[in-house]
């Protein structure tokens, strides 16, 4: 198989780009959360700087740290996601990271191996045509992104749960944690509890086309259970742990739970 | 003599009676504080995704970037659901709500804000709302229920699935939280106009009399 240069089969590339303009990150705002400029409406309304920006910022951190606790407690394992008509699918689906579609990962699917780690009985690599090889399933969910814009898509592949089984996986371990293929390399920990919800997937088709380059080829986690940011694309590693390693964006002050 | 004077002094201090019990009060700074970290994270989170046409200008936001927008709007929403539902429930208890938010009748609304925009509405009684009062405050009650709702079925769209059914569908709730916001903010700067207009009013909310 050659490399896939191919971005999204059937999408105007521009059109696809003008789409998500407005969902881009501005990365300027990154690392930066209660700092001077930040601050300027509290100040302007206090005519003072009533805010020590670091006190703020610690206090945000333990809340969401609460707030984490919450949605851990509030979290159904049996509460699905509403599922759609394919009626419903959003045409085009819109392509959203931290760098631009130009510089989405290429990852070579013949070359390409999923790595098994941490508190599993089978450690063993995975290739592609072995992974596409277990029984797949098509959801068509909503995504919704930490930054408010949702949209419908298909996305078809093994649950999880299943995956995990196989290889044996401590499922008293309270993390799944994913590494990808992209140039920072994203990463990003899953709750046991949601990696084991029956909607949980290693996707490898998107509308029933193998996953383009843009929605992660060749293997997503879709999660429509999380926010967008904790769907991972282009993942090469998964790892079974009981440690809490961090994530992209959760190191930035994401919600690190950011449950649906 | 001197009995008599002390009962002249019990007497006289009476009639200035409490306009606003220290309840109101306590919860309604709460809210106005927790309203306005909403308002200006929550614009924070809106520029990130633009519903409309515009943008709210950054130094009117929370954060500094999305991230830092949702931490303060995650923080401050426990604040505005604690202290509005004890409020609500407050207000309902007490027969507060029964007392100086109704009846609301057309006629009624239709005389005071008639009064009100010829400057003829009379402010002598602070202890009894007139009709624009109490539609402005019943209405904003009812937005700020309606907001909290809408935003809780967008922050667990699965979770509260029933919840996001009651406004049709997850971008129709993000919608709903919009013009909510929207209705606040020209309640806030119509209430602060109008507290200012009728400065003993916000005297008695701030010191009760
Ligand atoms: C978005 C924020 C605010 C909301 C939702 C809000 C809402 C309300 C409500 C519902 C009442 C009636 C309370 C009751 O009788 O139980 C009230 C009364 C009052 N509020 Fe606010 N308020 C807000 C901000 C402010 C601000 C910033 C001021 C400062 C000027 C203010 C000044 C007053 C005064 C003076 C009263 C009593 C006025 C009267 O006698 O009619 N409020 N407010």
């Amino acid at each position: 198989m050659a490399k896939r240069s191919f971005l999204i089969p059937g999408v105007d590339k521009r059109l696809l780009i003008k789409d998500s303009i407005k969902t881009m990150p501005d990365v300027t705002r990154r690392r930066f959360i209660a700092g001077g400029a930040s601050l300027g409406a509290l100040t302007l309304l206090t005519g003072c700087d009533v805010v020590d920006s670091s006190s703020a910022d610690a206090l945000l951190a333990k809340i969401s740290k609460f707030n984490d606790a919450v949605q851990d407690f509030i979290f159904n394992p049996d509460a699905l996601a509403p599922t759609f008509p394919e009626s419903a699918i959003t045409k085009p689906f819109p392509f959203n990271a931290y760098y631009d579609l130009d510089d989405a990962p290429e990852v070579d699917g013949e070359a390409w191996k999923l790595e098994v780690r941490g508190l599993v009985d089978n450690k063993k690599s995975w290739t592609l045509p072995e992974l596409t090889k277990l029984p797949q399933f098509t959801q068509i969910t909503r995504h919704i992104c930490v930054e408010g814009w949702s949209a419908i898509g298909s996305w078809t592949g093994t649950p999880l749960r299943d995956f995990l089984k196989l290889v044996g996986a401590d499922t008293r371990a309270k993390y799944v944690w994913f590494q990808c293929a992209d140039k920072d390399g994203y990463n990003s920990p899953l709750d046991m509890r949601t990696a084991l919800h029956p909607q949980t997937q290693m996707t490898f088709k998107y509308a029933n086309e193998i996953l383009p380059r843009a929605y992660g080829f060749p293997m997503k986690i879709r999660v429509p259970t999380k926010l967008g940011f904790k769907n991972p694309k282009y993942v090469v590693s998964m790892e079974v742990t009981n440690e809490y390693k961090g994530g992209y964006w959760e190191d930035q002050g994401y919600n690190s739970f950011s449950g649906s | 003599m001197s009995s008599l004077t002390v009962t002249d002094e019990h007497i006289s201090a009476k009639p200035a009676k409490v306009i606003q019990p220290v309840w109101v009060r306590v919860m309604h700074w709460t809210n106005a504080f927790a309203m306005i970290l909403m308002i200006l994270s929550g614009w924070q989170i809106y520029n990130a995704s633009p519903l409309f046409n515009f943008s709210f200008p950054r130094e009117y936001t929370l954060g500094g970037w999305l991230g830092g927008g949702l931490l303060w709007h995650f923080a401050a929403m426990w604040l505005l659901m604690v202290n509005g539902l004890a409020y609500l429930i407050a207000g309902f208890a007490t027969g507060r709500f029964a007392k100086k938010l109704l009846p609301i009748t057309p006629t009624g609304v239709l005389h005071d804000v008639r009064a009100a925009l010829t400057f003829k509405l009379s402010h002598d009684d602070l202890s009894v709302y007139n009709y624009v009062q109490r539609t402005l405050y019943a209405g904003i009650i009812v937005v700020g229920v309606l907001i909290v709702l809408s935003g809780l079925s967008m922050w667990k769209p699965v979770q509260l699935h029933w919840l996001v059914t009651l406004f049709g569908d997850y971008p129709t709730a993000r919608y709903v939280h919009f013009f909510c916001m929207a209705a606040i903010c020209a309640f806030l700067v119509i209430h602060v106009l109008l507290a200012l207009l009728v400065p003993k009013s916000l005297r008695a909310m701030i010191i009760g009399r």
